[in-house]
């Protein structure tokens, strides 16, 4: 297996304004150190409640922001040190897919134009030849050749994700960042794009960033999953391991609070305290220590490392020996 | 089984009926659902498959396009159907309650907290402004809102949505319900606040004896929450029955499909049963069944005829041609 993008220590910090008299207002800490890496052809999930970050990880990883501190490699190289045309080529092989397909694609162009625009503006391709791409890539996604003459409004909101996932593969990308792909769609279509989303993975090679609030749907589309709370990963490994017995209090309580998908499928409810605290000003220590309820004294004052324990990698002091 | 139920409904059918007439939307079609006291229904089915309108007809609450065209609705015994729009008023929010999916949208931002939530108590109980704070008080207590007494003052956009959620259902159970309808209520909640309010549910109905009416899309909150579950598509009741049998041995193909549509943790990347297609439209439906575009069993029958309710089991129905005895 190849790495195909690795962030290291990846940070985001938003400023706040200065306040009236000047004082240091601080800032919205959205991504605080976060290391991971995506394989080719393989999947991460990255899940969490709003507010841990998981989106503004996913615009990092599209260069819609850029990072405070840390880095991210692709294919080896840094990001920093790629010049304007190792960007441009970057921007190309990383593609998106948005929540929501009534938004993500403009109304007043037809779908041939809409899946086409990546092809015209990298690539110097004649009309032919892209008419034919687009019809190709209609096909791919399960959409009949005569839909690339119509606009986004005739199109339900599963057939329009189909379309944007069209245009995300328009440039035959190698990672697809896929944030909540399904959470706006019904019940019924859902489980239609998540299996084209893994029929493309299995033709295509494509590495995916996934990130979505739906824990099933994650554990059933990743190879590993990452979990974040209040922009710091808790728990990363094997997709498997993290969802069938997960060590991380936060994880554990994550997990529990999933619904379930059968009335008999009886879990111990994990309900925890309170909410997520401000990002602005995370508690001390671990940042989870106000609502874990296996709390210890030294929680509060000392911050806890990733570090390997069963098989996967978490910041908890419980798996933690104490020094 | 002696006792009466709380809500009956039978064979309701409530229409938009737009452009003169000349186009009729069958949001609810034939709806027969009974509901006892201190039960949870589950309503289930996609966006379109007329949830929302059959709660609102419950209330009877719909727009002016909609009307109820036939069937009957009876609340504790007692035809709401008949009743005039001012003792409606006296039901809803005193004897049926309902929670919206939208929090922000469903407090009003210029009054307080205490306010919203003394109101109904003033409406329908004549409460003096004093007790009705006291108990607005006691209510925010009973809905676990830390420092209830010093957040009365305070505006909804001092509080968190999770917070808000509660304070909804806290409006909704002052005057102590006998039946609350919550549609699609965790929708805007993050899963954790989503495990903390329906804990918050199950406590309330548990104390107060309330029947409850989930409308979801989903059909985890059905598996945690519910004891029975009706399963709406394109306006119809398809299936209803207790929640274990129907997860446990559903009859019409779409709730087959539903069940097995969902991703289940702990199971491995193989396939999904997707549902091809997509639901019809309401205001064109097909001769026969609604579902059959989309059905892996369709036969001949089901485009001349639409499926009866069949009797599968005590209290389990099925519209479908394959449950034909």
């Amino acid at each position: 297996m190849t790495t195909l993008l690795e962030a290291h220590k990846l940070t985001k910090h938003f400023p706040l304004r200065r306040g009236l008299f000047g004082a240091d207002p601080g800032a919205v800490r959205a991504v605080d150190g976060v290391s991971f890496t995506i394989e080719a052809g393989r999947t991460l999930g990255v899940v969490g409640e709003s507010g841990c970050g998981k989106s503004t990880t996913a615009k990092l990883v599209l260069k819609l922001e850029e990072p405070t501190a840390g880095e991210i490699r692709f294919e080896g190289r840094a990001l920093q040190t790629l010049n304007a045309e190792g960007l441009r080529q970057y921007r190309r092989s990383v593609q998106a897919v948005f929540q929501d397909p009534f938004a993500s694609l403009n109304p007043r162009m037809r779908v041939d134009a809409i899946i086409a625009e990546p092809l015209i503006t990298n690539e110097k391709v004649g009309k032919a030849q892209a008419r034919e791409r687009v019809g190709k890539l209609l096909d791919m996604v399960g959409l009949p050749a005569r839909s690339a003459d119509l606009f986004p409004h005739e199109f339900s909101g599963g057939q329009r994700q189909r379309i944007a996932i069209a245009r995300a593969l328009a440039l035959s990308p190698k990672l697809v960042v896929l944030d909540e792909p399904v959470s706006a769609l019904d019940v019924s279509i859902r489980a239609q794009i998540l299996n084209l989303l893994v029929d493309l993975q299995r033709d295509l090679g494509l590495a995916y960033l996934f990130i979505a609030h739906d824990l099933a749907a994650v554990a059933h589309m990743s190879h590993s999953i990452a979990v974040m709370y209040l922009g710091q990963l808790v728990e990363y490994g094997a997709a498997k391991t993290v969802a069938a017995d997960p060590k991380h209090p936060y994880t554990q309580a994550l997990f529990s609070a999933a619904l379930p998908s059968h009335p008999d499928e009886s879990r111990d409810e994990i309900i925890l305290t309170g909410e997520v605290p401000s990002p602005v000003n995370p508690p001390s220590g671990c940042r989870f220590h106000p609502r874990c309820p296996h709390v210890l004294p030294r929680c509060a004052p000392e911050v806890p490392r990733l570090r390997t324990a069963f098989g996967r990698e978490t910041a908890c002091h419980l798996y933690d020996p104490a020094p | 089984m002696t006792d009466r139920p709380l809500l009956e409904l039978d064979r309701l059918s409530a229409h938009y009926v737009t452009g003169r007439g000349s186009r009729v939307v069958r949001a609810v079609d034939e709806v027969s659902l009974t509901l006892q006291k201190g039960e949870t229904l589950g309503v289930v089915g996609e966006s379109g498959s007329g949830k929302t309108t059959l709660a609102l007809a419950i209330l009877r609450l719909l727009p002016t396009a909609a009307k109820i065209v036939s069937g009957a609705l009876r609340f504790d015994g007692e035809d709401l159907l008949a009743k005039s729009p001012t003792e409606m008023r006296k039901i809803r929010g005193k004897r049926i309650a309902m929670i919206l999916q939208d929090p922000m949208a469903s407090l009003n931002p210029l009054f307080t907290v205490g306010d919203q939530v003394g109101e109904s108590l003033r409406v329908h109980e004549n409460a003096s402004r004093r007790s009705a704070r006291e108990r607005a008080g006691a209510l925010l207590k009973s809905v676990k809102i830390p420092a209830a007494v010093q957040r009365l003052r305070e505006y909804p956009h001092q509080m968190s949505g999770g917070m808000r959620q509660r304070i909804v259902g806290a409006i909704a159970i002052a005057c102590e319900p006998r039946l609350l309808i919550a549609d699609e209520p965790t929708t805007s909640l993050d899963v954790t606040i989503q495990a903390q309010y329906l804990k918050l549910l199950r406590e309330i109905q548990r104390e107060h004896g309330l029947a409850l009416i989930f409308i979801t899309h989903n059909l985890g909150i059905v598996a945690r929450m519910c004891d029975s579950v009706a399963v709406m598509y394109a306006g119809r009741v398809i299936e209803s029955g207790p929640v274990r049998r129907i997860f446990n041995a559903p009859v019409h193909p779409y709730t087959r499909a539903l069940i097995e549509s969902i991703p289940r943790l702990g199971e491995g990347p193989e396939r999904l049963t997707a549902i091809d297609g997509q639901p019809p439209d309401l205001a064109s439906l097909p001769a026969g069944c609604s579902f059959q575009a989309r059905c892996p069993r369709v036969m001949d029958h089901c485009r001349e005829e639409a499926p009866p309710a069949f009797d599968i089991a005590t209290q389990h129905l099925a519209r479908c041609w394959l449950a034909r005895p």
